[in-house]
C-alpha cells in the first residue's frame, strides 16, 4: 500500500512537468513578448521592454528560462538566487508589478484569513457545490432506484439527463436573466461576498452537473445491488426494509459513486472559471481568464499547473480511497 | 417483427415463422427507431445541420449588415426594460453593432456542427489507430504509447485549449480561417486520448477471442486482422463514444468564444463563418438587461443541439449493445 502510494506521487512528477513544459513552449512560442500586447495602454518603448526582459529572464535561452522557472537561478541584476516551483515559488506577475503568483492566488487581502483570497474563494465555492451534489444527488438516485418506473423515478431521471446534457454556462445564463435581469431578486454585480446569499446561484449552477450525474450514477448503482443475492438473503432473514437499504445496499451501491468524487470535485474546481467569471466571482478562475485578457504568461501558467496537480491529487486521493472501502480491488503490478 | 401463424390446417407454413436476417446495424437502426428520444435529438440535429448548410438562404438579412443607430434593440414580442423600440424586422433583435441576432444565430450553427464533427473525425482517426497499435502490438510500445496517454490525460484539457489558442492566436495558423485550424487541431490533440483508452482496452480482449486465434492459424496477415477482424467488433463503442464527443466539443467551442479565445468574428462577406455561439454570448453579456435574447438565442441553441446529441448518444449505446440497457 505504501509503496504504491509512492509509486503514485513520484508519477506526479512526470506529469506535472511534461504539463509546464509543455504550458512553457507554447506560451513563449507566441509571437511577441508579453509587452507589447495590451494595444490600450501605453506602448513599452525598446529600452523598456529589454530592461524588463532582463529583469525577468527572458533574454535567456528557452531551456534556461524553463530550468530557472521549475528549478531556480540567479537574477541577473541582484545576483541572488531566487527558487522556482519546486519552492512553490511560481515567479513574479508580468502585469501586477512587484506581486508573485502565488502571493495573488494565495494571499489574502489585508486582514483577513486565508479563505478570503483567491484560491480560498475558488475552495469554498468548489467544496459547497460538491456538497450539495452529493446530499441533493445521491439520496435523489436511492430514492429513483427504489421507486422504479414511478413518476418520481422518471422526474428525478428527467432532472438527471437535463443536468447532464444542460452546460453550465448555459444554466447560468438563464438563472442570471431570471433572477437578476427580471425578478431583480439578487444583483448582477455583487461587490460583498461576506452575504451568503449570493453564493447560492453560482453554486447551484456549478453543483448541478454533478448532481445530475452522481444523481443518475447513484440510482444505477441501486438497481444493481437490489438483485444481488445477498440483499434477498437479508430479506428473508427478516431484516427490517431500513437495514436492508443502509446496510446491504447503500453500503455496496455507493462505492461506484465515490469514485467519480475526486474527479469532480476537480472538475468543479477547474470548470469553476467561466461560472466564477460570469458571477464576478472574486475566485481563482476569475483571476485565470483575466489573466488571459491579459496575457499575463507566468499567472497563466501558474494556475494552469495549480489546475493540473489539483486534478491529480483528487484522481490519486479516490484511487487510493477505492482501496480501502472495496476489499474486492486488488492494486495491480 | 413478429410471425403471425396463418391457419391452414393449423399448420404454420416455412415462409409465415421465416424472419429474414438483419446486419447489426439494421437491427441497431430498427432499436434506435423506436427509441422516442433519440428520434427527436436526430431531428434536431437535422435541423441544426440543415440551418447551418442553407444558413444563407433561411437568414432573413445579411447577419454583418451594421444598422446604424440601431444597437441592442429588444425583439418585437419582448420590450422588456429599456425604452428603446423594437423594431418588427428584428426578429430576436440587434447586437452591439445594430446586427440582426437571429441571422447571426443561425450563421452561428455553422462552426458549431463543423466543430462538432469535424475533430471527431480527427480524434477517432488518431485514436482508433493508436488504441489499435498498443493494443495489438502490446509489449513496450503500449507501454510507451499508454504512458504518453497517462500524462496528456493529466492536463486539464479547456485549460490547454485556451493555452493554445491564445499564445499561437497571432500566428499563421492561428490566423487561418479565422483560427478555426488552429481550433480543430487544439480540440484533436487533446481528445483522441479517450478514444485509444478505449478502443485498446477492446482489442485486448477481442485479440484473446477464438476467431482472431483463427484467422491467425489460415495464415491471416497482422494488418488484415486489425482492419478485418478486430476493427469492426470495436465498432459499437466508438460510435456511442463519437456521439458522446460530439457535443462536448460544441460545448467547449462555445466556452472559448465565450471566453473571448474562440474563433474571431468574422467582418468580411466572402467568409463562409461568420460568427459563433460561444462570440455571440461574449456579445450578448454587455447588455443582459436590455437585450438579454443576444445571450439567451446561442445559449438554448447550445443547449437544444448538446440535449439532441445526448439522447441520441443514449438511444445509440441501447440499440447497439441491448445489453446496456439502463446501466448507466
Amino acid at each position: 500500500m505504501t509503496t504504491y502510494i509512492i509509486r503514485r506521487l513520484l508519477w506526479l512528477i512526470p506529469v506535472l512537468l511534461t504539463v509546464s513544459a509543455v504550458t512553457f513552449i507554447v506560451m513563449r512560442s507566441a509571437p511577441g513578448g508579453p509587452w507589447d500586447t495590451d494595444a490600450e495602454r501605453r506602448q513599452v518603448d525598446a529600452a523598456t521592454a529589454k530592461s524588463l526582459a532582463a529583469y525577468y529572464g527572458l533574454d535567456k535561452p528557452m531551456w534556461r528560462q524553463f530550468y530557472a522557472y521549475v528549478i531556480g537561478d540567479t537574477n541577473s541584476q541582484t545576483k541572488e538566487w531566487v527558487c522556482g516551483v519546486i519552492c512553490g515559488n511560481l515567479g513574479p506577475s508580468y502585469r501586477q508589478r512587484g506581486r508573485t503568483v502565488q502571493d495573488i492566488l494565495f494571499a489574502p487581502p489585508e486582514g483577513k484569513t486565508f479563505w478570503q483570497s483567491r484560491f480560498g474563494y475558488s475552495i469554498r465555492l468548489g467544496v459547497m457545490a460538491l456538497s450539495m451534489a452529493i446530499f441533493i444527488g445521491i439520496p435523489l438516485g436511492i430514492i429513483a432506484a427504489l421507486k422504479q418506473n414511478t413518476i418520481v423515478d422518471y422526474s428525478a431521471l428527467f432532472i438527471a439527463t437535463s443536468g447532464i446534457s444542460v452546460p453550465s454556462f448555459v444554466l447560468a445564463i438563464f438563472l442570471i436573466i431570471i433572477f437578476a435581469s427580471r425578478l431583480h431578486w439578487i444583483d448582477i454585480v455583487v461587490d460583498d461576498w461576506t452575504q451568503i446569499k449570493y453564493w447560492f446561484m453560482p453554486m447551484a449552477v456549478l453543483g448541478f452537473g454533478t448532481l445530475a450525474f452522481t444523481a443518475r450514477l447513484t440510482r444505477s448503482s441501486m438497481l444493481e445491488v437490489m438483485r444481488q443475492d445477498y440483499v434477498r438473503t437479508a430479506r428473508a432473514k427478516g431484516l427490517a426494509e431500513r437495514v436492508v437499504i443502509f446496510i446491504h445496499m447503500l453500503k455496496n451501491a455507493l462505492i461506484p459513486v465515490i469514485t467519480i468524487l475526486g474527479p469532480a470535485l476537480a472538475g468543479l474546481v477547474t470548470g469553476s472559471f467561466i461560472i466564477e467569471t460570469m458571477f464576478s466571482f472574486p475566485g481563482m478562475g476569475r483571476a485565470y481568464v483575466q489573466a488571459i485578457g491579459q496575457r499575463d504568461y507566468s499567472m497563466i501558467m501558474g494556475t494552469t499547473l495549480i489546475y493540473a496537480m489539483l486534478v491529480a491529487v483528487a484522481n490519486l486521493s479516490v484511487d487510493i480511497v477505492y482501496v480501502f472501502i472495496d476489499p474486492r480491488i486488488r492494486l495491480e503490478e | 417483427m413478429t410471425a403471425q401463424p396463418s391457419t391452414h390446417g393449423g399448420i404454420a407454413k416455412l415462409s409465415d415463422v421465416y424472419r429474414p436476417s438483419k446486419s447489426l446495424g439494421q437491427e441497431a437502426w430498427s432499436r434506435l427507431v423506436r427509441n422516442k428520444a433519440s428520434m427527436f435529438g436526430l431531428v434536431v440535429i437535422v435541423f441544426f445541420i440543415f440551418l447551418a448548410a442553407f444558413a444563407s438562404v433561411i437568414s432573413p438579412m445579411d447577419p454583418l449588415e451594421l444598422h446604424g443607430g440601431k444597437k441592442f434593440l429588444p425583439p418585437p414580442f419582448d420590450q422588456g426594460a429599456t425604452n428603446i423600440k423594437a423594431e418588427p424586422e428584428f426578429l430576436l433583435g440587434t447586437d452591439s453593432l445594430g446586427r440582426d441576432t437571429l441571422s447571426r444565430t443561425i450563421y452561428g450553427a455553422r462552426v458549431s456542427i463543423v466543430v462538432g464533427f469535424l475533430p471527431t473525425t480527427i480524434i477517432l482517426l488518431l485514436g482508433t489507430t493508436v488504441g489499435m497499435l498498443a493494443g495489438y502490438i502490446g509489449g513496450r510500445t503500449d507501454n510507451l504509447l499508454m504512458r504518453l496517454t497517462d500524462v496528456i490525460y493529466a492536463f486539464p484539457d479547456l485549460l490547454f485549449f485556451i493555452i493554445i489558442m491564445v499564445s499561437l492566436r497571432d500566428t499563421f495558423i492561428g490566423q487561418f480561417m479565422n483560427g478555426l485550424v488552429l481550433l480543430f487541431a487544439a480540440l484533436a490533440i487533446v481528445n483522441w486520448v479517450g478514444v485509444a483508452r478505449l478502443v485498446r482496452g477492446q482489442v485486448l480482449s477481442i485479440k484473446q477471442k477464438e476467431y482472431i486465434e483463427a484467422a491467425r492459424c489460415i495464415g491471416v496477415k497482422d494488418n488484415r486482422i486489425m482492419t478485418r477482424h478486430i476493427l469492426p467488433n470495436c465498432l459499437s463503442p466508438l460510435i456511442v463514444s463519437a456521439a458522446f464527443q460530439i457535443p462536448g466539443l460544441i460545448i467547449t467551442e462555445a466556452i472559448l468564444g465565450y471566453l473571448g479565445v474562440g474563433l474571431r468574428p468574422s467582418t468580411d462577406s466572402a467568409d463562409f463563418f461568420v460568427t459563433s455561439w460561444g462570440s455571440l454570448m461574449l456579445d450578448g453579456q454587455t447588455a443582459i438587461n436590455s437585450q438579454p435574447y443576444l445571450l439567451l438565442a446561442p445559449a438554448i441553441c447550445v443547449a437544444l443541439v448538446v440535449l439532441a446529441f445526448t439522447f441520441l448518444g443514449d438511444g445509440l449505446r441501447d440499440a447497439l449493445d441491448p445489453r446496456m440497457r439502463g446501466t448507466q
